[in-house]
């Protein structure tokens, strides 16, 4: 597993291997991971902060922060930390443009 | 209108422990719970597909946990339970749900509120920085994930868990480059005589600062957090702090964990409109209760961490009291003796948590109301701590709702979740008493609810 | 000092911006309020500012409002997020698009020009719409502001000016005696004012008929929403024909909607929104601008607001008691007016007349039948 990724993981008992998208980057990631753990294994930042060019990548893992919502490539919206990756999935992590008018 | 129910809300350690309760004597309640598994944070089991077994989940706590999951699981039959459902709102006598993605609602005749907690922040230059994240955090991606927040990581702040997360990240072979305790040594000395009566807890706790210390990773106490330090690609690379002794340190890691105990949640008390009152000892408003945890309201019990922190074993016996004592609402007077052993049993246990949270892992008053101007304290916002002091200057305002409302500090995603404790310090400034800013209100949604939830209508029963 | 020129009881926005008229004019004030300035309706509404759409009768004091609108940083040291996003009222049905074209030329006797706006250009220049738009008429200089901060910085500006602001201050009872108005606060204590300005919001019926004026005035909370925030992609503040929904997107990005009522106890002073509510007007807001449905929804409120049976608020001389002046019960669209409601009260108070045109919002109206109507559109 590469190292680049902010997430570390540790040797567990054998996994089955998926692959989803992020952005468009084909990855392998394990059945059970988070979307959350599946991009912070290949990436140290989640997503960019809506107000600055901050970047973010979660904060409490357990679906009280909200700090870590991203979408499917049909727009719908998942919090990373609390959504377990799908064989397939195309995940979106990029928001479209700032939100100062 | 379909028949009302007993619910109970959490499928932690206190949720779990109520539902078994009210099964044994023939009821069967709907519980319902965020998460994708039953256990709470503290047993948090990872999906089946990432199963492991307790003693590596759960170390000490294995025994502990694997009962109580095997109770769980037994009891299948014998509950509805809702697993991933987010409650968004409460009104009157029913909850409004986010149910396999749609808003659903359901009646409620008993409730038992075990909502839990979250980890205490306050917050430090660089705490929104990729690799930064909460103590619990942390101890998720081990558990849940099987991932560490970094490859080397530092952990700082105070309390129990921050020895506890140290001593299980060493353990699974990760680089633990320090621990970092703002807490003195001489507070753990002052507390000795209550810390005693801990017995197991306490055991536990020197066992993992021995054993960190026969690692030779360092543990220093009475230290200040000044920085989370970025590196060229934005994230963690390192923390400064200042020594007890008053020096600056440095230690790189990529990626640190940090927290000031817990917090309870009581969003959902507060929509269900239940009194509140300012307990000093936890440091929040809570939802006020009688000495057996009936909540202001009729029918409504209050259990585990959320309604103030007392920990997982005590999570067990309130979860079980608030079931013991809905049934003797309900007729079963010969409760009464069991309630009140329950009820002492907790009472002997309170010495043991105030010297735990208030003397030997005291939250630091200080640190929390010295917050530098430029540390962002509202991360869903970007809310610094100048920005919430400047409008109370120009305001002459503490109260937090309109601090809120002028400044937008809690509003965002998190609606105040992550903030309100900061803020809290921030705003009552050096002098003045933490329950002087007023309590900020919950709205709904409880949490973020997406509109198209509410597109294919509202059932009347999930 | 407990004795005032002008008393005022309501710290809403209308109220504050009416101690602080009076204040620039060197009176002495003193405004009463029972929990804290703008918390209710004045602080918790839409933000809409806007002309287009209301009844005649309020258009002329509208126009005025309009004008202190733009000039809110010099006057209070606030813009409070005032932008002129125009307002754009839609169209669902041809019948609604003809009440639009007969809207433009009312609008147009008070010099307000309204740009009408078919199915084809609507979608050119909002492509975001959904089918269910089908027309529009835009209102290009409306706009929206921050209700949260307006009516907070009125006070300020007024306490600066020398008005005695009160807070957390309830007048229990009031009445007239040797040419002063003696008002007896839940304190124990005593006010006394030559003019008395009644600008209680939801309860100003309650206190008009301490001095013998009745009418019925009934409360209602409005349920807002707010959702993430989003990038930008809005501009004008929106509204529709008959009004069941209404949409702006704030600068900071969150897109705010409102739709129907929430819980509201005038008694209790408490009012919250209700999820039912909350759902129903989720479903409009996606109807007009489909897109949200991948939104997040974060916060739901309300606030408690006064209404008049025939829609739109009383403002003038009491018919019954010399120096007591109303001005309430501006029925979920007070917000505009507020600025122009105490420069026009102020000048009630201090002058006993107003160039502006209120004369239709007189409080005698009810004490014949009514004849004004609703807005039909």
């Amino acid at each position: 597993m590469t190292s680049a990724g902010q997430f570390h993981r540790i040797p567990v008992s054998e996994r089955r291997e998926i692959t989803c998208r992020v952005d468009g980057k084909p990855i392998s990631v394990f059945e059970g991971d988070t979307v959350l753990t599946a991009v912070l294994t290949f990436r140290r930042d989640l997503r960019e902060f809506e107000f600055s060019s901050d970047l973010r990548s979660g904060f409490c893992l357990m679906g009280a922060c909200q700090d870590c919502w991203v979408r499917k490539s049909n727009g719908e919206r998942i919090r990373a930390c609390s959504t377990l990756v799908a064989d397939g999935q195309e995940i979106v992590t990029q928001h479209g443009g700032k939100t100062d008018g | 209108m379909v028949e009302a129910r007993i619910v109970i809300i959490g499928a932690g350690p206190a949720g779990m422990k109520a539902a078994l309760s009210l099964v044994e004597a023939g009821h069967r309640p709907v519980v319902i719970d965020e998460a994708q598994r039953s256990g709470g944070q503290v047993y948090r089991r990872p999906s089946p597909a990432a199963e492991r077994s307790p003693r590596a989940l759960y170390g000490f706590e294995a025994a502990r946990a694997q009962r109580l999951h095997q109770g769980f699981d037994a009891i299948a039959d014998f509950i509805d339970y809702y697993p991933e459902t987010l409650i968004w709102n409460a009104e009157g006598r029913t909850l409004d749900l986010l149910y396999n993605g749609q808003n659903q609602r359901i009646a409620w005749s008993h409730l038992i509120l075990a909502t839990g907690a979250m980890d205490r922040i306050i917050p430090v230059s660089g705490w929104t920085l990729p690799g930064a994240y909460t103590l619990g955090a942390a101890q998720i991606a081990l558990k849940a994930q099987a991932v560490g927040i970094g490859q080397s990581v530092v952990f700082f702040g105070t309390g129990p868990l921050l020895y506890l997360v140290a001593y299980q990240y060493a353990k699974a072979g990760i680089t633990v480059k320090a621990v970092l305790d703002v807490s003195a040594f001489r507070q753990s000395v002052v507390a000795l005589p209550q810390l005693l009566t801990g017995g197991r807890t306490f055991a536990k706790g020197l066992f993992f600062l021995a054993w960190l210390r026969a690692r030779r990773i360092p543990v220093l106490r009475g230290i200040t957090p000044v920085e989370i330090v970025a590196g060229t690609d934005q994230a963690v690379a390192g923390i400064t702090i200042r020594t007890a002794g008053g020096k600056l340190r440095h230690f790189d890691c990529s990626g640190v964990g940090f927290g000031y105990g817990l917090r309870s949640e009581t969003q959902i008390a507060d929509l269900l409109e239940l009194e509140f009152a300012f307990e000093h000892n936890h440091r929040q408003w809570l939802p006020v209760s009688d000495d057996n945890g009936r909540a202001s309201t009729c029918g409504v019990y209050l259990a585990g961490d959320g309604a103030g922190i007392l920990g997982a074993d005590a999570a067990e016996l309130t979860g079980r009291r608030a079931a013991l004592v809905l049934r003797f609402d309900l007729g079963e007077t010969e409760l009464a003796a069991e309630i009140d052993t329950l009820s002492a049993r907790l009472n002997a246990m309170r010495p043991f948590r105030h010297a735990l949270d208030h003397v030997a892992f005291a939250f630091p008053e200080r640190l929390a109301r010295n917050v530098p101007d430029d540390v962002i304290i509202c991360r869903c916002e970007g809310l610094r701590a100048a920005n919430i002091r400047q409008m109370a200057r120009d305001t002459e305002e503490i109260d937090l709702n309109r601090i809120k409302a002028f400044t937008r500090l809690g509003m965002g995603r998190c609606q105040g979740r992550v903030c309100v404790a900061a803020a809290t310090a921030v705003l009552a400034g050096a002098a003045t008493d933490m329950s002087s800013t007023g309590r900020y209100r919950c709205q709904a949604p409880v949490k973020p609810v997406p509109l198209r939830a509410f597109l294919g209508g509202c059932d009347e029963q999930v | 000092m407990n004795r005032f020129d002008v008393a005022i009881i309501g710290g809403g926005l209308a109220g504050c911006s009416a101690a602080f008229h009076l204040s620039k004019r060197g009176a002495s004030v003193a405004l009463l309020e029972r929990g804290r300035c703008g918390a209710q309706a004045s602080g918790v509404n839409f933000g809409g500012v806007r002309r287009q759409g209301r009844h005649p009768a309020e258009l002329g004091i509208a126009q005025r409002s309009h004008a202190l609108w733009k000039d809110l940083a010099r006057l209070i040291g606030t813009d409070g997020e005032f932008r002129t996003t125009g307002h754009l009222k839609l169209a669902r049905s041809p019948d609604e698009m003809a009440d639009l074209e007969a809207y433009r030329e009312t609008a147009r006797t008070f010099d307000l020009e309204l740009e009408l706006l078919d199915t084809k250009s609507l979608r050119a220049r909002y492509p975001y719409l959904g089918q269910a738009a089908q027309g529009g008429s835009f209102c290009p200089g409306d706009g929206q502001a921050n209700p949260r901060i307006v009516a907070p910085a009125f006070s300020r500006a007024a306490r600066a000016l020398g008005a005695t602001v009160l807070e957390n201050t309830e007048v229990v009872h009031g009445r007239r005696d040797d040419g002063d108005f003696r008002l007896e606060l839940a304190s124990g204590q005593n006010i006394r004012a030559r003019r008395l300005l009644n600008m209680a919001g939801a309860w100003g019926a309650r206190i008009a008929a301490w001095f013998g004026d009745i009418v019925q005035e009934g409360v209602m909370a409005p349920n807002m929403c707010v959702t993430e925030p989003l990038p930008q992609f809005i501009g004008p503040a929106l509204g529709v024909c008959g009004g069941d929904v209404y949409i702006r997107q704030v600068p900071q990005g969150s897109v705010i909607f409102g739709a129907g009522y929430g819980l509201a106890d005038r008694d209790r002073v408490f009012a919250r929104p209700l999820a039912d509510v909350t759902a129903a007007g989720a479903r409009l807001a996606v109807s007009i601008i489909p897109r949200l449905a991948d939104a997040l929804l974060v916060r739901t409120w309300t606030g408690i607001e006064g209404t008049m049976p025939d829609g739109i608020p009383v403002m003038g001389p009491s018919p019954s008691t010399e120096g007591l002046f109303h001005a309430f019960g501006f029925t979920g669209h007070g917000f505009q007016l507020g600025p122009a409601a105490g420069a026009v009260m102020a000048e009630l108070a201090l002058d006993g007349e107003t160039p502006t045109e209120i004369g239709a919002l007189a409080f005698t109206r009810f004490n014949r039948s009514s004849t004004a109507t609703r807005t039909g559109c």
